[in-house]
C-alpha cells in the first residue's frame, strides 16, 4: 500500500491546494499505514520540493525538466502516469484546480484508474477510498465508492484542512520523458494582485443591490479581511463585475470561513454556489430576501450604510 | 468544418433537489429538463464557428428517451443533427463510462472540432470532455472563455485560478467552456419548425460497436446520497440604530464565530 500526492506548483510556488493534498495524502497514508510520496512537475523546482517534507511526505519525487515549465495536458500525463506506472500507489491524492481536474481525468482514462473529482471528504474502509462530492452544485452530497488501481481522489481548494507533520521529505530526482506534445503554450496572463475566490479564506459578495459598476465599498472590505470580492449572476450579467467573479451553480463553488453576501437575494442557484462557506452573513434591506435563511448572521439594512460602518467596526478590531 | 457539441440535459438549475428512497439517486418527478447550461455555450459557439465558414453541427447526446427534447432544442437553435445514444446498460455508468460511450460513438462521426461543457450542473463531475479526448488521442483546452481558428489550428483562452492561459492546438481537437465564451441564442419560431424535420438517430450500445460489459463496471459508484448539512440560518441581529447591529454584528464574528 502507498499513497503518492501530486504537487501543484506555478512558476515554482505551489498553489495553497497543493498543502491540502499533503495533508489529506498524509491522513489517508496513516489510515493505511504506510507512507506517502508526492511529485512535483516542472523546471527549476527542486529548491521548493523540500518542504512538502513539512505537510508529511516521507519521500518527494522531483520530475524537473524543460518541457515541464508551464502545465500542457498531454506532457504532464505522460510524466504522471509514468510516475504511477513506476510507483504503484494505491491511493492518488491531488487538487481539483483547473489543471488538478484536467491532469486526474486524462491520467484516470489512461489507466483505466477509478476517480473522484472534486471531493470534500474522504475516508478509507476496507482499503478503499470512500469520497464526499457535492453534487447538483452542492444540493446533494454523494458518497462515491472508488475501485480500480489507483484510486484518485481530487480535493476541492479550500474543503480541507492544511495539517503540518514533520517527515522526511527525502528529495529524489526522477528521470522522466516528457513526449511529444500537441498543445502549444503561447501565453499566461495573471492578476496577482487579486486573491483567487476558490482559494479565499474570505469572500465579500455584491449582488444587484450594489446598483452599478462602484463595487468599493465590498472591496474595501474585502482587503480589510484579506478576502476576495464576489458577484451574484445578475451583477455579472449587468456588466458589473467579470464573468470570473461569479459564485454559484453556474459560477464559482466556493467554501470560504467567512462569506458576507451584500445586497443579493439567495436565489438557488447562488446558494447552491455558496452554502458549504463555514460563516455566512447577509447584509439585505429586505426582512423576507431568501439569503437570511442560510445565513449565521443577518443585518436588515441598506448595505451603502451597513458595509461602511462595518468596515469601520473590522478595523477597529483588527487594530 | 465538422463540429460535434456533446450536450447532456439535466434538471433545471431552480430545482429542489431531493434524495430518493433508494438513497443512491435523486426524485426525479416534477423535475424540469433542460440543456445543461454549459452545453449551451457549446452549441452557441459551434454554430458561430459553422456559420463563419461552413460545414455542419451534429449533437451528440448520451440519454434516455426524454433527452430527445434536449437534442430538438439544440436543432431548433441551428445544429444540423443530432445522435441520441440511448440504452439499458448506461443506467449505472460513471463519467468516464459515459465517455467511453461518446468516443465510441465519435468514431462513426467525422470531426475537426468537438466541443463539451466544463461540467454538468447535475453530476459536476468535471471529466466528460477530457476523457473523450483522451480516448480518441486528441489535445483537449478546458474552461475555455474565447478561441480562434486558423490554419488547421485552434487557439484558445483558458481561464486558471486568478488569470489566463492561451493554449494553441492542432485540429481535431477538443475544448470544454466557460462562462464569457458567448450568449446563447434562444430557439425561434421558425427554428422550431425546422427542427422537427432535421435528423435526430437513435443508437443502441450494440449499433456503436460497444458491448455493455465495456461500462458495466464503474470505477465509481455511488454508494450514499445525503442533503447538505442543514445551516441554522435565520439569526437576524436586531439593534435600535445600523450602528448598533454592525457593533453586535462584528462582535459575533469575533468571539462566537471566531472569523475576524
Ligand atoms: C440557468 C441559470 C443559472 C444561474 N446561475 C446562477 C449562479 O451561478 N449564480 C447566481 O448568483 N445566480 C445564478 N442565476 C440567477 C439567479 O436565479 C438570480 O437571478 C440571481 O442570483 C439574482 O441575483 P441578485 O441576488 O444579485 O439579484 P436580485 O435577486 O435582484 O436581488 C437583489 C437583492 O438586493 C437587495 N437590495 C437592493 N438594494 C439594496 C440595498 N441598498 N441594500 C441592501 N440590499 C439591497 C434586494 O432586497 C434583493 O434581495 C442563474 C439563473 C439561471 C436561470
Ligand atoms: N450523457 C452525456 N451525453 C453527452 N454529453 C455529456 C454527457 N455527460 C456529460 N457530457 C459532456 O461532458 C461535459 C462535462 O460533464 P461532467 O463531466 O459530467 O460534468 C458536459 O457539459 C457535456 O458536454
Amino acid at each position: 500500500m502507498s499513497v503518492l500526492a501530486i504537487a501543484e506548483q506555478r512558476d515554482g510556488e505551489f498553489r495553497k491546494v497543493t498543502y491540502e493534498a499533503l495533508s489529506e495524502g498524509r491522513r489517508i497514508a496513516d489510515e493505511l499505514g504506510t507512507d506517502l510520496a508526492a511529485v512535483v512537475l516542472g523546471s527549476g523546482v527542486e529548491g521548493a520540493a523540500g518542504d512538502l517534507g513539512k505537510y508529511g511526505a516521507d519521500k518527494v519525487l522531483v520530475a524537473d525538466n524543460p518541457a515541464l515549465v508551464e502545465y500542457l495536458t498531454d506532457l504532464y500525463t505522460n510524466v504522471v502516469a509514468g510516475v504511477i506506472e513506476k510507483e504503484a500507489p494505491d491511493v492518488v491524492v491531488l487538487g481539483a484546480s483547473t489543471q488538478g481536474k484536467d491532469l486526474a481525468t486524462r491520467v484516470t482514462a489512461r489507466l483505466n484508474a477509478g476517480l473522484a473529482m472534486d471531493c470534500v471528504a474522504v475516508k478509507v474502509e476496507g482499503g478503499n477510498v470512500i469520497a464526499t462530492r457535492p453534487i447538483y452544485g452542492g444540493k446533494v452530497l454523494a458518497d462515491v465508492a472508488l475501485n480500480g488501481k489507483p484510486q484518485i481522489v481530487a480535493i476541492r481548494p479550500n474543503a480541507m484542512s492544511i495539517a503540518e507533520t514533520a517527515k522526511a521529505g527525502t528529495v529524489e530526482k526522477i528521470e522522466v520523458d516528457p513526449g511529444d506534445g500537441r498543445l502549444q503554450f503561447v501565453e499566461k496572463k495573471l492578476e496577482t494582485e487579486k486573491v483567487e475566490l476558490t482559494e479565499a479564506d474570505v469572500i465579500v459578495s455584491g449582488g444587484r443591490g450594489m446598483g452599478g459598476t462602484d463595487y468599493t465599498l465590498v472591496e474595501q472590505l474585502a482587503d480589510l479581511l484579506g478576502g476576495a470580492v464576489g458577484a451574484s449572476r445578475s451583477a455579472v450579467d449587468e456588466g458589473w463585475r467579470p464573468h470570473s467573479d461569479q459564485v454559484g451553480q453556474t459560477g464559482k463553488v466556493v467554501s470560504p470561513n467567512l462569506y458576507i453576501a451584500c445586497g443579493i437575494s439567495g436565489a438557488i442557484q447562488h446558494l447552491a454556489g455558496m452554502s458549504s462557506s463555514k460563516v455566512i452573513v447577509a447584509i439585505n434591506k429586505d426582512p423576507d430576501a431568501p439569503i437570511f435563511s442560510k445565513a449565521d448572521y443577518g443585518i436588515v439594512g441598506d448595505l451603502f450604510e451597513i458595509v461602511p460602518l462595518l468596515t469601520e467596526e473590522v478595523k477597529k478590531i483588527k487594530g | 468544418m465538422e463540429i460535434v457539441v456533446l450536450l447532456k440535459q439535466v434538471p433545471d438549475t431552480e430545482s429542489m433537489i431531493s434524495v430518493a428512497d433508494d438513497g443512491v439517486s435523486i426524485k426525479t418527478v416534477d423535475l424540469k429538463w433542460v440543456i445543461n447550461p454549459y452545453d449551451e455555450f457549446a452549441v452557441e459557439e459551434a454554430l458561430q464557428i459553422r456559420d463563419a465558414d461552413s460545414g455542419k453541427v451534429t449533437i451528440l447526446t448520451v440519454g434516455s428517451d426524454k433527452a430527445t427534447a434536449a437534442i430538438r432544442t439544440a436543432l431548433a437553435m441551428g445544429a444540423d443533427e443530432g445522435v441520441l445514444i440511448n440504452d439499458p446498460a448506461i443506467e449505472g455508468c460513471d463519467g468516464l463510462g459515459i465517455a467511453r460511450i461518446l468516443a465510441a460513438a465519435l468514431k462513426d462521426i467525422p470531426y475537426d472540432l468537438i466541443i463539451a461543457g466544463q461540467r454538468a450542473v447535475d453530476d459536476d463531475n468535471f471529466l466528460v470532455g477530457t476523457a473523450v479526448a483522451e480516448y480518441l488521442g486528441i489535445p483537449n483546452i478546458s474552461m475555455v472563455n474565447k478561441q480562434e481558428i486558423a490554419d488547421g489550428k485552434i487557439k484558445c483562452r483558458q481561464t486558471i485560478e486568478g488569470g489566463t492561459v492561451v493554449l494553441e492546438a492542432p485540429l481535431p481537437a477538443l475544448f470544454t467552456t466557460q462562462r464569457g465564451l458567448n450568449e446563447p441564442r434562444y430557439a425561434s419560431l421558425p427554428g422550431i419548425m425546422k427542427a422537427k424535420k432535421k435528423p435526430l438517430a437513435t443508437k443502441t450500445l450494440a449499433d456503436i460497436g460497444l458491448d455493455a460489459s465495456a461500462v458495466a463496471d464503474p470505477g465509481a459508484k455511488i454508494v450514499s446520497m445525503q442533503p447538505p448539512p442543514a445551516r441554522q440560518g435565520g439569526r437576524i441581529i436586531e439593534g435600535e440604530t445600523a450602528q448598533e447591529k454592525v457593533t453586535e454584528l462584528v462582535k459575533l464574528l469575533s468571539e462566537e464565530a471566531k472569523v475576524v
